[in-house]
């Protein structure tokens, strides 16, 4: 789950990060308000979940209360790839002497967090570690024992940081390094930290990414401290509207997982396949051999027949869709015969024959007998392991077109 | 979400025979055991939740947990 | 002839109460497994196939009068951690987690501890693993007689990221008379327990495996991870890789970014392309169509 920049300062201040004074606004006036209050030059920047705002002209600087509501006004309003701001942030202009980074990221080969901070902020941090590693410096956390102030002052230290920068600059890491864990963050950053003229240090900007999995346990910090509704789910492009049926219907039913894609697909053969390595495999093997895939889809677990049937169905009304084939890799736990009750149980219900609008069923595995059975009584061929995936791909591609012709 | 009507009971039924559909002890086993839900336990004894029955997972536990014959699981697509 | 399993292990289920649970409790048992107890926290009493239910897996290693060795973990995500934690907290060294969706930073928490106390996990995300006719742990390869179809034992160690793959790669292997000494699903999560580097010890250390075949896919650093381990380590084990999910390379696929940082551990990512790449660079045999594996095992081993 994705932030935008207002939340993200929020999220920092509240882990003990000192930020700017700063005010999201959603117009204008409000604009204008919260310049006056700080009372001296600000930036104004747009708040959108992209890239590339300032290039855009999202982020501009104001020298009056008057300039700044100008200014807003006019990014309120202004597209950046595609997105339109939720609203604008009204900062102080600050008085930088330095600009660091200050980052946690999950490093999933050492299994923790890795602290990541250099004294060259402001600018790309994968392109500082490549061209000056002296100036990065890095550090794991424990995920079981409290983060230790120490931990984050020696990733500083590694840098060249010293005297009361390295003092000021430690705790921020240190409570970034915390959030990070307390809150399920998969990339917390501070880019840039900055050391101000006065010598305080304070999160310019902000970048924050949950982990999706963690949303449900994270109630408190998302719906009360930053009032994020529960249907905003932020999701890297707009879901379709098959996108978002299945979504609906895996989450209604906590027995087995489906998923569906079809960002990018738009054929006639509908799949109804899984699980995971199964799908990608297939998919491949459907394309490499002439096929159009009307979308992707994963069937996983143990899914009960009401969510087979839920996504037979959703694929089956997809538009231009004229056959499924429902092909899996050897299953385990995922049970043959409850998948084959649930896409004939979608043909049935959409009134459809069965026989007819099932290219084809490869699922080997769990409960095989009993789900050829099934098959055989609705007349839909059953395929066992001895066709492979790739071939089962293909005959499905045959008989569709076959079909065309 | 499909506006088309979901159908009950297309692949399994269950039938709980008297006396046991009447027991009310027993029908508070069976609403235990079931994994899909398929058994209400009523003060008058067993009901049967009709749009469950094809999750019937046929793992038998009803069966074991009823008096030998009580319990009858059919296989529609076995006729 | 296998790894982490004999026919002596035993083993509970914890989340035994559970409808995937009461379903591979009874595999497990039909394979001939050693399921000594369940655990669900308010049964205590009830019994699955005939596998006694405790609260606490203190009771039931009383119960087994001595330690346990395994435990098949299947409660929900909110409680997983907990559960895992309470069994290495109760002498358990093998954990299998089959519950997928836990947050990472739980995964990550379990991982540690169970490294803190000599204990190995399995997945989460995942099938199990299975050493043929001896012992299975996990829904991987579904009830004993269709596992059996699958599972002959033999002479090649298979790891996958993928559980149904897992089956799959073994069938073939079995239909082509190599036979599988065990087969591990490892999980589809960002962080697991056990990586095909961190398992590789194990299969050398193995004298009935002569060779290993992994399922991967693009997105993680497990592929270069294993390449790194091979290039670094005198194995004597040849390395079949199938790769799926290349679609993926094309157009506007494009998953989940890990935000800029990320690369800096990550490395930059590597798309499915780059991956056979480096999988080549280190000696591992890439195959492109899933009915080559058996053809390309037999080639390696030859040499």
């Amino acid at each position: 789950m994705r932030f935008y920049e207002y939340e993200a300062r929020k999220i920092v201040e509240l882990a003990g990060i000192p930020v700017t004074r700063y005010g999201f606004c959603q117009t204008a006036d409000e604009a204008r308000k919260v310049a006056e209050e700080i009372g001296g030059p600000t930036v104004i920047k747009s708040q959108v979940l992209t890239g590339g705002r300032m290039k855009a002209g999202g982020v501009q600087f104001a020298d009056t209360p008057e300039e700044a509501a100008e200014h807003a006004a006019n990014i309120l309003d202004l597209e950046i790839n595609g997105l339109k701001p939720v609203g604008v942030l009204v900062d102080p202009k600050a008085e930088i002497k330095q600009e660091y980074y200050a980052g946690v990221v999950w490093d999933g080969t050492a299994k923790k967090p890795l602290m990541l901070f250099s004294d060259m902020g402001g600018i790309d941090i994968e392109q500082v570690a490549e061209d000056h590693p002296d100036h990065v410096g890095r550090g794991h956390i424990s995920n079981l024992l409290p983060v230790g102030d120490f931990e984050a002052k020696q990733v500083i230290a590694a840098t060249g940081v010293t005297a009361s920068q390295l003092n000021r600059a430690t705790p921020v890491l240190a409570r970034l390094a915390r959030l990070f864990r307390d809150n399920d963050m998969l990339l917390a950053e501070i880019n840039p930290l900055a050391e101000l003229t006065d010598g305080s240090f304070v999160a310019l900007d902000a970048h924050m990414e949950m982990e999706d999995e963690a949303v449900g346990r994270q109630k408190k910090l998302l719906r009360k401290e930053l009032g994020i509704a529960e249907e905003d789910t932020r999701d890297n492009y707009e879901p379709s509207q098959f996108e978002k049926n299945v979504k609906a219907i895996d989450a209604a039913d906590h027995r087995g997982v489906i998923q569906g894609k079809d960002h990018g697909f738009s054929g006639n053969l509908g799949l109804v396949i899984g699980a995971g390595g199964g799908s990608l495999t297939l998919t491949d093997a459907v394309r490499n051999q002439g096929g159009k895939p009307a979308n992707y889809s994963e069937i996983g677990g143990n899914p009960s027949v009401a969510k087979a049937c839920g996504l037979a169905k959703e694929v089956l009304q997809k538009d231009g869709v004229e056959k499924i084939a429902v092909m899996m890799s050897i299953v385990s736990n995922t049970r043959v015969d409850i998948v084959a009750r649930g896409v004939i149980k979608a043909c049935l219900e959409l009134d459809k024959d069965p026989a007819e609008t099932i290219a084809i069923f490869r699922i080997p595995g769990a409960w095989e007998d009993e789900g050829a059975k099934i098959l055989d009584h609705y007349g839909v061929e059953y395929c066992d392991r001895t066709v492979s995936l790739w071939d089962a791909a293909g005959r499905a591609v045959a008989k569709i077109q076959g079909a065309a012709a | 979400m499909s506006a088309t009507e979901s159908m009950d009971s297309v692949f399994i039924d269950v039938q709980v025979a008297e006396p046991a559909a009447s027991d009310v002890a027993l029908a508070k086993k069976l609403e235990e055991v079931c994994p899909v839900n398929i058994f209400r336990a009523t003060d008058t004894g067993t009901e049967i939740v009709p749009g469950q029955l094809d999750e019937c997972v046929l793992c038998e536990l009803c069966v074991e947990a009823a008096p030998a014959g009580a319990v009858t699981i059919i296989k529609k697509y076995e006729r | 002839m296998s790894i982490l399993l004999d026919k002596e292990t035993t083993f509970i289920v914890q989340g035994i109460t559970g409808r995937e649970a009461i379903n591979l409790t009874r595999e497990c048992l039909d394979y001939g497994s050693k399921v000594v107890g369940g655990v669900t926290p308010g049964r205590k009493g009830r019994e699955v196939h005939g596998v006694p239910v405790f609260d606490t897996v203190a009771q039931a290693v009383e119960n087994h009068g001595g330690p346990i060795d395994g435990s098949v973990v299947t409660v929900p995500p909110g409680f997983t951690k907990d559960a895992v934690i309470e069994a290495i907290a109760n002498g358990i060294k093998l954990l299998v987690i089959v519950t997928e969706r836990i947050p990472r930073g739980d995964v990550a928490e379990m991982v540690e501890f169970a490294d803190m106390h000599g204990a190995r996990i399995i997945g989460p995300n995942c099938l199990g693993l299975i050493v043929p006719e001896v012992c299975k742990m996990g829904g991987i390869g579904g009830p004993a007689k269709d596992a059996a179809k699958s599972y002959e034992p033999g002479v090649v160690g298979v790891m996958s990221r993928s559980g149904g793959m897992t089956t799959e790669i073994s069938s073939s292997l079995t239909a082509a008379g190599l036979g599988v000494s065990t087969a591990v699903s490892i999980g589809g999560d960002a962080i697991i327990g056990s990586t095909y580097a961190e398992l590789m010890p194990y299969f050398e250390a193995d004298e009935e495996t002569e060779a290993i075949v992994i399922y991967t896919e693009p997105g993680g650093r497990m592929e270069a991870q294993l390449a790194e381990w091979k290039t670094e380590n005198n194995s004597r084990l040849p390395i079949v890789a199938f790769m799926a999910g290349k679609f993926m390379d094309d157009e506007e696929m494009q998953g989940m970014s890990f935000g800029h940082a990320g690369t800096i551990v990550e490395g930059k990512e590597d798309s499915a392309t780059e991956k056979i790449k480096r999988l080549e660079e280190a000696g591992i045999t890439v195959v492109e169509r899933i009915d080559e594996i058996p053809a390309a095992v037999k080639e390696r081993i030859a040499k």
